[in-house]
């Protein structure tokens, strides 16, 4: 039979450098959300345009940052982006990686909370004169918001448990942090299941947050001007 | 300078296959009021719709105020109309919707001062006050900061009539505005129209079911179908001697209901 032996003091001493290095995981996921987000803006709004070249482009650069997998785009803009003379720390790769990963994923999700919008509220907005800018500003974008949290929030998530990919960049998050400590101490089980558990509880809390988003989003008085 | 505020000119307006319009003419006066009548998919809305530039043509000429609408000339030449072009015809023109469209998330006074701020340039106290004021003509002054999920059908169409009348149009399209109002309501939104008709300043499109008001308030009634005029002329005539059969038929059927 296999023994499990926890180990409090070992796993008291690497909580705090676990947590310290947490700060560097939700660094990356705060702005790498951030990111996806213009991003994903910007290209549902490309999808929009009347020129059939813009949409088409946008359509396939997202089809394919979403077809290929995180850690070859994180590898390519790592190894081969310096290349070119592009030479970024491993914060910034991971930031700009999660940020065009996830911005095509939520640019579908703006797409849709676009869409949802009533045809009625494009028809005002035209027959009142409002340019494009106003229209999106004023009155698609803060109808369309509600729609957009609970699926945008899940992807932030999703971004959130993903960092542990940018430690192959050598970026020090959580779980390289942890990776080394049971290797120099060869204890594994106290680091990465306190990993596991700083995920899920960060994680619950996030979800809960989005719940709570959703639920109390005005349905009226809310305007992003 | 045209004598006419609207103009169709051999229009051609094609839903796929299907021909709605084909060759249409039709001109419409200065400050004169039309009301449009038949029955659905007749092309009512379509004609509207496509002053309001929501629609499209195929073929043809339509002019605004004199303005060529869905064609500019350019070096001598006539192109599609730009987007700058169109937002600047659309600019004679103010639109009331059958179910309102109003912007839910604003309050009654923004839905009004929305466009006027961002598109006539008007200052916020400028609008405020334009705002205010046209509420009080549509009997709404006491609203002005509620949201549009707190009034009656027919006191949403009324802040509907105001923010069309925000933007200065002189031409009013007015597209089956108590269509979908309880019955009981129809009455208090028709009068702010009947005021705005004596008021003589707005070229005024109607599409609209309620036969007795189209009498009453225009200066010339349009019978459509199959994207044609059947029969138009004075209200009298329309109503109390329609030479055409299928108006006749039409009418009849307002009064067996």
């Amino acid at each position: 039979m296999i023994e499990f032996q926890w180990d409090w003091d070992f796993a008291w001493e690497v909580l705090p450098l676990l947590l310290d290095a947490c700060k560097i995981t939700l660094q990356a996921t705060v702005l790498g959300s951030l990111l996806a987000i213009v991003i994903g803006l910007l290209l549902a709004l490309l999808r929009r345009s009347k020129w059939k070249a813009v949409r088409y482009s946008a359509y396939w650069w997202m089809e394919f940052v979403r077809s290929t997998p995180l850690l070859v785009q994180i590898y390519f803009l790592y190894y081969v982006a310096p290349e070119w003379g592009l030479n970024l720390s491993p914060m910034v790769t991971g930031v700009l990686a999660l940020g065009m990963h996830y911005g095509a994923y939520l640019s579908e999700v703006f797409r849709s909370g676009i869409d949802g919008v009533d045809k009625g509220q494009w028809e005002a907005s035209i027959a009142l004169n409002l340019s494009p800018y106003h229209t999106y500003r004023d009155v698609i974008l803060p109808q369309a918001l509600r729609a957009m949290i609970p699926a945008t929030g899940n992807y932030i998530i999703a971004m959130f448990k993903e960092t542990p990919q940018l430690s192959a960049i050598t970026l020090l998050e959580m779980l390289q942090l942890a990776k080394i400590m049971g290797s120099e101490n060869f204890r594994y089980l106290e680091p990465f299941t306190l990993v596991g558990l700083i995920y899920l509880v960060l994680s619950l809390i996030a979800s809960a947050g989005i719940r709570q988003a959703e639920r109390r989003f005005p349905k009226e008085g809310f305007t992003l001007s | 300078m045209s004598d006419y505020a609207v103009e169709f000119d051999n229009v051609t307006k094609q839903f796929g296959d299907n021909v709605l319009f084909e060759q249409f003419n039709f001109n419409i006066r200065k400050n004169e009021v039309v009301s449009i009548i038949g029955p659905s998919g007749s092309g009512k809305s379509t004609l509207l719709r496509i002053l309001m530039t929501l629609e499209g043509i195929d073929a043809g000429m339509v002019r605004v105020q004199g303005e060529s609408l869905w064609h500019m000339q350019k070096g001598g030449a006539w192109l599609p109309a730009d987007e700058r072009h169109l937002r600047k015809c659309r600019g004679h023109m103010g639109m009331v919707f059958q179910h309102f469209n109003l912007f839910p998330h604003m309050t009654v006074l923004r839905n009004i001062t929305e466009a006027p701020i961002h598109v006539l340039g008007q200052s916020k106290e400028e609008a405020r006050a334009n705002g205010l004021e046209l509420l009080r003509t549509v009997g709404l002054a006491d609203k002005a900061d509620a949201y549009p999920s707190q009034l009656s059908g027919g006191q949403k169409q009324r802040v509907g009539i105001a923010r069309a009348l925000a933007m200065r149009p002189s031409i009013l399209l007015l597209d089956e505005i108590t269509s979908a109002l309880d019955p009981e309501l129809v009455d208090e939104v028709l009068e702010v129209i009947r005021k705005l008709a004596a008021e003589d300043a707005y070229t005024m499109i109607l599409v609209t079911h309620e036969m007795y008001f189209a009498r009453e308030i225009s200066d010339r009634v349009c019978f459509f179908d199959a994207g044609a005029i059947v029969e138009e002329g004075p209200p009298e005539q329309i109503f109390n001697q329609p030479k055409h059969e299928r108006t006749r038929a039409f009418l009849n059927s307002f009064l067996n209901i």
